[in-house]
């Protein structure tokens, strides 16, 4: 379980984020949502320690990240991983060089493990025979899946993903929702994600958090989100001619 | 300009810290020799066989007393490429080439978010780009510039067996004449601290890269010009604490 505790940063004079708590609970998709600006982003930059809170509190099954030392950060960031917008996979390394990278890091495994788990990393994420690839000959769906495969590789605790379906066709976002939801259950991992798809949101949304102007808004499920009378977030997610429709 | 010192200096402490894992660091340094070292070899043999043979030639040309004897000219040609040329436009020519490359690759790693996964996954991202660059550089110029300095004595010879200017055995005679090993030591202190220069400077200027591709580009040409500025700058400096 991950909780944000009255965490507020500002840039500058600029706030984006303004008292927010949360709870996000083991073994379910929790969902940030917003509009874009909204400090969805910045949200889980402050979660995941890469950004300092100015106020408040971010804590790791009650360990405190915010006032930890860099070498005791390390310690908890061995057990999170992350899919970040772009994959942020490593160019200049092959698919099976990218999974096995936090391995060969963190891990004493022979050379034979390691290819064993980066193996089975890529059967869970659908993926065979893409070893040798080079990311950049690797299709948008299949770059985020080599990017699952490795934030999984070391079995985290804890996983993060920043816009997962970006820039995908709805077939293949639905593929990778799916994906990462049952991960999520399967490993009972605490999953987070950024999103501002409401296919994701309807599809696999256990937790929702809406945060508007850097506020959190409204709290709740797929099933409940399309009950509310919150304005702010009917104006969300009501947004396109598809959701009216559905309305 | 003072905060830029600054961010410089922290990112040299996060750098110079033990890696996080010895057998990734030497794979890494690996690379880094055939990258930074083998790959500029055909430039550096290139720039040094015409630097070489040009130095020989002019100095020829200007010799026009009897008085001097025509040894001089394998003589200045060995004290030009020894003292100034390998080491000082060699490191410059590389801070156009290794500079801008270190640049652009760790730029677009800022960019590309591939730095945030390395620090999320609890790697210390300035150590494991920056320290086998830094490390892998400082040891492989120093074997480039005395590659350079041999091509450049060899290009002068060639120079004088070919305009005739110089007979090859005046040339040979000049350039064993009147040796001081400290010259070497003199060249090869510049070069790893040219490396050291080019190296740091252009991982900071990635390192600190923000925005898109544009970005990118004008880190990788800050890089080029403040090593540039940096590696003139130290050759007055270190020629005036070493050779004064």
């Amino acid at each position: 379980m991950i909780q944000a505790v009255n965490i507020s940063k500002s840039f500058g004079e600029s706030e984006i984020l303004n008292d927010v708590s949360l709870t996000f609970e083991k073994g379910k998709t929790n969902l940030i949502i917003g509009e874009s600006g909204s400090g969805k982003t910045v949200l889980m930059k402050c979660l995941v320690g890469l950004y300092d809170v100015n106020k408040g509190s971010v804590e790791y099954d009650s360990r405190n990240i915010s006032k930890m030392s860099f070498k005791e950060k390390r310690k908890i960031r061995k057990e999170l991983g992350m899919l970040f917008q772009s994959g942020a996979l490593f160019d200049s390394f092959n698919v099976e060089e990218n999974v096995m990278f936090p391995l060969s890091m963190f891990t004493k495994k022979t050379y034979e493990e390691k290819l064993e788990r980066v193996n089975f990393c890529l059967n869970r994420v659908n993926l065979e025979n893409v070893n040798n690839l080079l990311p950049s000959e690797l299709s948008g769906g299949m770059t985020k899946r080599v990017a699952i495969a490795r934030a999984i590789s070391l079995n985290p605790k804890y996983l993060f993903c920043d816009e997962p379906n970006s820039g995908l066709d709805p077939k293949t976002a639905d593929v990778i929702d799916e994906l990462i939801s049952e991960i999520t259950q399967e490993f009972k991992i605490t999953t987070i994600i950024n999103t501002h798809d409401m296919n994701s949101v309807l599809n696999i949304g256990d937790n929702i958090a809406f945060l508007y102007k850097g506020k959190l808004w409204w709290q709740g499920n797929k099933t409940e989100i399309l009950k509310t009378d919150n304005n702010e977030l009917n104006d969300f997610v009501f947004a396109t001619e598809l959701t009216k429709r559905l309305k | 300009m003072i905060k830029n010192i600054g961010r410089y200096m922290i990112l040299m402490l996060e750098t110079f810290r033990k890696p996080d894992k010895g057998s990734v660091f030497r794979k890494q340094l690996m690379r880094e020799f055939k990258d930074l070292g083998i790959d500029s070899l055909g430039i550096v043999a290139i720039i040094s066989v015409f630097m070489g043979a040009v130095v020989a030639i002019q100095t020829a040309y200007n010799i026009d007393s009897p008085l001097i004897p025509l040894s001089m000219v394998g003589f200045t040609t060995r004290q030009s490429i020894v003292l100034e040329f390998s080491p000082t436009i060699i490191s410059l020519i590389l801070a156009g080439k290794v500079g801008s490359r270190i640049a652009s690759e760790i730029g677009t790693m800022r960019i590309t978010e591939q730095i945030d996964a390395l620090r999320i996954m609890g790697v210390n991202p300035a150590n494991y780009l920056l320290l086998p660059k830094i490390t892998a550089a400082m040891i492989i110029n120093p074997v480039l510039i005395i590659i350079s300095i041999v091509i450049g004595l060899f290009g002068g010879w060639l120079a004088c067996v070919i305009t005739g200017m110089v007979t090859p055995t005046d040339y040979i005679v000049g350039l064993r004449g009147w040796f001081e090993a400290f010259t070497i030591y003199y060249a090869l202190i510049k070069t790893v601290v040219f490396a050291f220069i080019i190296t740091s400077v252009s991982g900071y200027m990635g390192y600190y890269t923000k925005g898109g591709s544009l970005d990118v580009g004008t880190s990788s040409t800050k890089a080029v010009v403040y090593s540039s500025i940096l590696i003139i700058l130290f050759n007055l400096i270190l020629t005036q604490m070493l050779l004064s």
